[in-house]
């Protein structure tokens, strides 16, 4: 059994079609790169998967389980993380409460202590373990980022959709980044990640698959992908011939 | 220990206070059980969730209107178990189709179902039965009344304060703060939101039945007061609408003006309460608690610098 398949998925806006017949799986502890220009519909897949659009047709399944046709919470529920393209925190509970959200509700469905300890060991793993009672909404924009990453984590999730983690961060931040993320694919969780800072796709992800209006244009070794021609047309619009 | 202990001693305090005051004190004290109680359920629901619901009166009216219709037909506990019955009922009905609504919309809505519950008792009452008016004689004194106000309040504190230390209560406040945020955590929104603005609900229209004796004749027009609504909301933000306590500080002190301004000014104090309704909004959005908590959060600088 595939760990996640994606079965000509399709999401149209009126005229628009998103997302455009995907179909694209993943092995249970891959981390694939998933790239493409802007407005390609990355993003769009990404909601899909989480539920946080249904999708128009096609057919998305984790370990068996069905998720087109489910709610954000019960796709939650099913082992799926993610974090958002404009960061999303809650500003007026502390830390410790934003991270504890997922433990409690989320597929393992903890409370009290057990929820504390899972939370407060997401905190940890992005390095905010000492400002655990602080108000989320006094944080800076990169630990906003770590919150929003810690907060997944606690959800203890088996597939982990990051979109666009690593956008905005300073050289250093992105090092620190990186090695997370890295941290992260080494506890055996599938890990799907939008990026376009390509040195962090290189670094994080053996495989990668490119989106083009709403198509899948390429998926295989990341090397091989960024050196496609398809691709990079997609990337630098067509090129004339000389 | 002193947490429980306090309120403990308060309550039995507020308890034993209808023997030692004249009948214009316990008719206060019952005004102000009453809209504690409206003031905290409402919290309830709308403090965390930021979902402002003006549909307090739709639920406090029905209340008091089953006690109308049923004080001769069935014995006093039975007509208390029905309104709570009938106010579930209209909550869940009411929650399933408009808890999808966000922001205005919701409060519009809230706003509108208390007039079309009342236009529609008023059809009902004078195409159907062909009266309007209606006569409570129950046999219950106004010291009974209170008592029963004032349980109610505790069970809503009791139960507010048992909330915060649940998951549902934590889900509240994670939906008021982002519904997206929520959904993706795995909280199942449509389910929270419905369970407490139900038992929100359930509470208010109690609180109709328990206080509609007092007001002996009893018509749409008397009970659907949009001015309760408004109130109860006002007080909850006053106090703080997200605290276990908040409610009651609003709701305490605004009883007593809002008793003084319409005893002493009958005619002009409706402009009180929109003056009152700007300023809580502008000066205090987070409520009176909140508001001192900044104050000595502010007289302490060395003490904040040193946590940050």
């Amino acid at each position: 059994m595939t760990f996640l398949t994606i079965d000509k998925a399709v999401k149209q806006f009126g005229g628009l079609r998103a997302v455009d017949g995907v179909s694209l799986s993943l092995e249970a502890g891959e981390v694939l790169g998933l790239l493409g220009p802007n407005g390609s519909g990355k993003t769009t897949l990404l909601n899909l998967i989480s539920g946080a659009l249904p999708a128009t047709s096609g057919r998305i399944a984790l370990n068996g389980t069905v998720l087109t046709g489910r709610r954000p919470d019960q796709i939650a529920r099913a082992g799926v993380a993610r974090t958002f393209q404009l960061v999303r925190i809650l500003p007026s509970l502390t830390l410790m409460e934003n991270v504890m959200i997922p433990a409690v509700f989320g597929h393992r469905a903890h409370w009290g202590a057990a929820a504390e300890t899972v939370a407060r060991d997401a905190l940890e793993a992005v390095g905010l373990g000492a400002r655990a009672q602080g108000i989320a909404g006094d944080l800076l924009y990169l630990d906003q980022k770590r919150l929003e990453l810690a907060r997944a984590l606690a959800a203890e999730p088996e597939l982990l959709l990051l979109d666009e983690w690593l956008a905005g961060l300073n050289p250093t931040e992105l090092q620190e980044g990186i090695e997370l993320i890295r941290s992260l694919a080494g506890r055996g969780l599938g890990i799907i990640m939008v990026e376009h800072i390509m040195e962090a796709v290189r670094a994080l992800c053996p495989r990668s698959a490119v989106m083009n209006s709403g198509r899948l244009i390429a998926d295989g070794p990341t090397g091989d992908v960024l050196s496609d021609p398809a691709v990079i047309a997609a990337y630098l619009g067509e090129v004339e011939d000389a | 220990m002193i947490r429980i202990a306090l309120p403990l001693a308060g309550l039995v305090l507020l308890a034993l206070a209808p023997l030692a005051l004249s009948d214009y004190g316990l008719g206060l004290l019952i005004g102000m059980a009453g809209y504690v109680t409206l003031a905290s359920s409402w919290a309830l629901f709308s403090g965390h969730t930021r979902y402002i619901s003006l549909a307090t009166v739709a639920f406090y009216g029905t209340g008091a209107y089953t006690v109308a219709v049923l004080n001769e037909a069935l014995p006093y506990p039975l007509v208390l178990l029905a309104a709570g019955g009938i106010g579930a009922a209209l909550a869940l009905l009411v929650g399933l189709s408009t808890l999808r609504l966000a922001g205005v919309y919701f409060v519009i809505f809230t706003f509108g179902l208390a007039e079309l519950v009342r236009q529609l008792i008023t059809w009902y009452e004078v195409t159907i039965t062909g009266t309007l008016g209606r006569y409570i004689f129950l046999d219950i004194t106004p010291a009974q009344i209170y008592w029963q106000l004032l349980a109610l309040a505790a069970l809503t504190l009791a139960l507010t304060a048992w909330m915060h230390r649940r998951p549902l209560g934590l889900a509240l406040r994670v939906i008021g703060d982002d519904e997206v945020v929520a959904a993706h955590a795995g909280i199942n929104l449509a389910r929270v939101k419905l369970v407490a603005f139900t038992l929100s609900a359930t509470i208010i229209t109690l609180a109709g039945a328990i206080a509609s004796p007092r007001w002996v004749y009893v018509e749409p027009a008397i009970v659907f007061n949009p001015t309760v609504s408004f109130l109860t909301v006002i007080m909850a933000l006053l106090g703080g609408a997200n605290r276990l306590w908040g409610p009651l500080l609003g709701a305490v002190p605004l009883f007593l003006l809002f008793e003084y301004l319409s005893v002493h000014f009958p005619d002009t104090y409706p402009i009180f309460l929109g003056a009152l309704f700007i300023a809580v909004v502008f000066v205090l959005p987070e409520g009176v608690l909140a508001g001192l908590e900044k104050l000595r959060l502010r007289r302490r600088p060395t003490t904040r610098e040193a946590k940050a």
